[in-house]
């Protein structure tokens, strides 16, 4: 098996999604399942191959850094689910 | 009026142009049929009195002389592309009654040539799945049936929604997405048109982001020419898509009817897998007959890496999309859980907001990216991406296009597959290649099964080469003239 139970822990904490302790032993075994099938890439010689970063060959455009938006903070906020006074409210990050 | 919901999207914009009827009667016609059509769940949000305002406003345009190419037809739209002021949800309970207070370009195109929106349509949650199954609005319901049966099936996913609303005659043509095979694979089950573009060819600015150097837009429609006619206006370059290429856009619909005379057209001898239904090999072999009479020539090429496209592309999407989706945080927009901390409330939010499917690729995607693992899997499926790329290049020394089948079945039945992720994925095996090369692939139908299903094949071009696409697609529709359709249960 490819990952266990306390890899999906650390990944779950990793990716900031709380996932209840009896779930990850199954998590395990499905996610071991699509990695076990991903591990016939190494058939592939890849050697001296250059990574394709992106599906088309072109240069990233370049442009004048000039603000193009905004102000608009009622548009900013209006899907927030608290705010006050043009502030997102969100838990206290500092303690 | 129901019948104007039969009509394909060029003979409605005859039909308007003409004056035959108004764009109010047209809409209307189509706002009736999407109310009655409710059992099929095309639709996650109608939006009736949008769409009669935009009718009424299209329709004063026309009186005015100033119509554009889409004007007064009434589309329906994925609910991956932001519509400003209109929910949108990708398909997801995170993004709960977001309302954007932007358009999606490709949308603002479509307004801006006068189309008429009549409402969002269901997909798999952030456009993750094949059947439509991991929407957190439950599935769309194919309005096919087998010959005498009543079990639902599948439409496909992820724009599962956009394929049974256009084969249900609920809108002229629609948007949909394809990351993998979301456009085409959908297309092929429900006996529509879809093509995705070469990538880079409709902007992403608006669309709900999956997997970043592989989503692109398409239509789905009801013809080849009805695709091409929204292509042309969906695509355009877009300087708020930085990856959005600086061409122009070629009017499409010219190129359908174009003989095909002379051209070369490659038949992949890997696509032939094991297991694959005699009927979805029966049908390629016709295909292959239909393009010969036509006067292509027919030539066996070789991509050799073709097996390895799935594997490599569970690596790359999912890759991308856990660093997507970690904007989903509950703080600015969506769905919010309360914890007891900052971390709490992200890994609450998160994991009520997201389903299963969706919380499995980013937990695939967050492990392949981890440090450790990400020379070992992250650039090893990179690399492999290249080959498959590499393997399009030597086929396009030999031909000018290729012949393939879209899906390797027809549409099976809601609840089929979904335990076993795997076997979910190798619905995608014959249209994946083509997200990871950035290349332009459209499925037509081409005839049905023993079981009156309808059966799709795929046409793949070079990149930005649509032309050569479209002039084969409406080569292919011509020969197989199927005018099937899913008889009315709902």
């Amino acid at each position: 098996m490819a990952i266990d139970a306390a890899t999906v822990r650390k990944v779950a904490r990793l990716a900031r999604i709380a996932e209840a302790e009896e779930k990850l032993e199954p998590l395990a075994r499905e996610l071991s399942g699509i990695l076990d099938w991903i591990e016939q890439l190494n058939e592939v010689d890849t050697e001296g191959v250059e990574p394709m970063t992106t599906a088309v060959h072109a240069t990233l455009p370049m442009r004048e850094d000039v603000v193009t938006d905004g102000p608009n903070p009622e548009a900013i906020l209006a899907n927030a689910p608290k705010t006050k006074d043009h502030f997102f409210i969100v838990p206290k990050v500092v303690e | 009026m129901s019948e104007l919901t039969t009509l394909t999207l060029k003979a409605a914009l005859d039909g308007l142009a003409a004056r035959t009827f108004s764009s109010a009667e047209l809409t209307q016609a189509h706002v009736d049929a999407v109310e009655a059509a409710r059992a099929l769940n095309a639709y996650v949000l109608e939006t009736p009195e949008k769409a009669l305002a935009m009718a009424k406003a299209s329709d004063d345009r026309r009186a005015r002389g100033e119509a554009g190419r889409l004007d007064g037809a009434p589309l329906g739209i994925k609910d991956l592309f932001c519509t400003e002021g209109v929910r949108s949800t990708a398909g997801s309970k995170i993004l709960g009654n977001f309302q954007p207070p932007y358009e999606s370009t490709v949308t603002a195109n479509l307004w801006r040539d006068g189309a008429v929106m009549l409402g969002k349509l269901n997909m798999d949650e952030f456009a993750m799945g094949s059947s439509n199954e991991t929407s957190a609005f439950g599935p769309v319901v194919n309005p096919w049936r087998t010959k005498g049966g009543n079990a639902q099936l599948t439409p496909g996913g992820s724009s599962g929604g956009s394929a049974a609303a256009v084969a249900a005659e609920l809108c002229l043509g629609a948007t949909a997405t394809d990351t993998g095979g979301s456009i085409r694979q959908p297309a092929a089950f429900t006996g529509t048109v879809g093509i995705k573009p070469t990538y880079g060819r409709c902007s992403r600015w608006g669309v709900v982001a999956f997997a970043s150097s592989l989503d692109q837009a398409g239509p789905i429609a009801r013809t080849v020419e009805d695709a091409a006619l929204l292509l042309t206006c969906m695509a355009g370059h877009d300087p708020k898509d930085s990856t959005s290429l600086p061409v122009e856009t070629p009017d499409f619909a010219a190129f359908v009817g174009k003989s095909v005379k002379g051209l070369r057209i490659g038949v992949p001898k890997e696509y032939r897998v094991d297991g694959m239904p005699a009927e979805i090999d029966a049908i390629w072999e016709q295909g292959i007959a239909w393009l010969k009479d036509a006067g292509c020539e027919i030539v066996e090429v070789s991509l050799p890496h073709t097996k390895y496209a799935l594997p490599a592309y569970y690596i790359v999407a999912p890759a991308e999309a856990s660093s997507n989706l970690a904007r989903y945080d509950g703080m600015r927009y969506g769905l919010r859980v309360e914890g007891g901390n900052l971390t709490e409330t992200y890994e609450g939010t998160r994991a009520a907001g997201f389903g299963a499917e969706v919380k499995r690729r980013i937990l695939i995607g967050t492990y392949v990216l981890s440090a450790g693992y990400y020379d070992a899997y992250y650039l090893k499926a990179l690399k492999v991406r290249r080959r498959i790329a590499d393997d399009f290049d030597r086929a396009w020394e030999k031909c000018d296009a290729l012949l393939t089948p879209t899906a390797p079945s027809a549409a099976f039945s809601l609840g089929d597959r979904s335990d076993d992720p795997v076997a979910m994925y190798l619905n995608d095996i014959f249209t994946v290649t083509v997200n990871l090369a950035g290349l332009p692939g459209i499925s037509v139908p081409a005839g049905t099964d023993a079981t009156g299903l309808p059966l799709g094949l795929q046409l793949i071009g070079k990149a930005l080469d649509e032309g050569t696409v479209f002039a084969l697609a409406g080569a292919v529709e011509k020969a197989a003239n199927f005018r099937a359709k899913p008889a009315k249960w709902w």
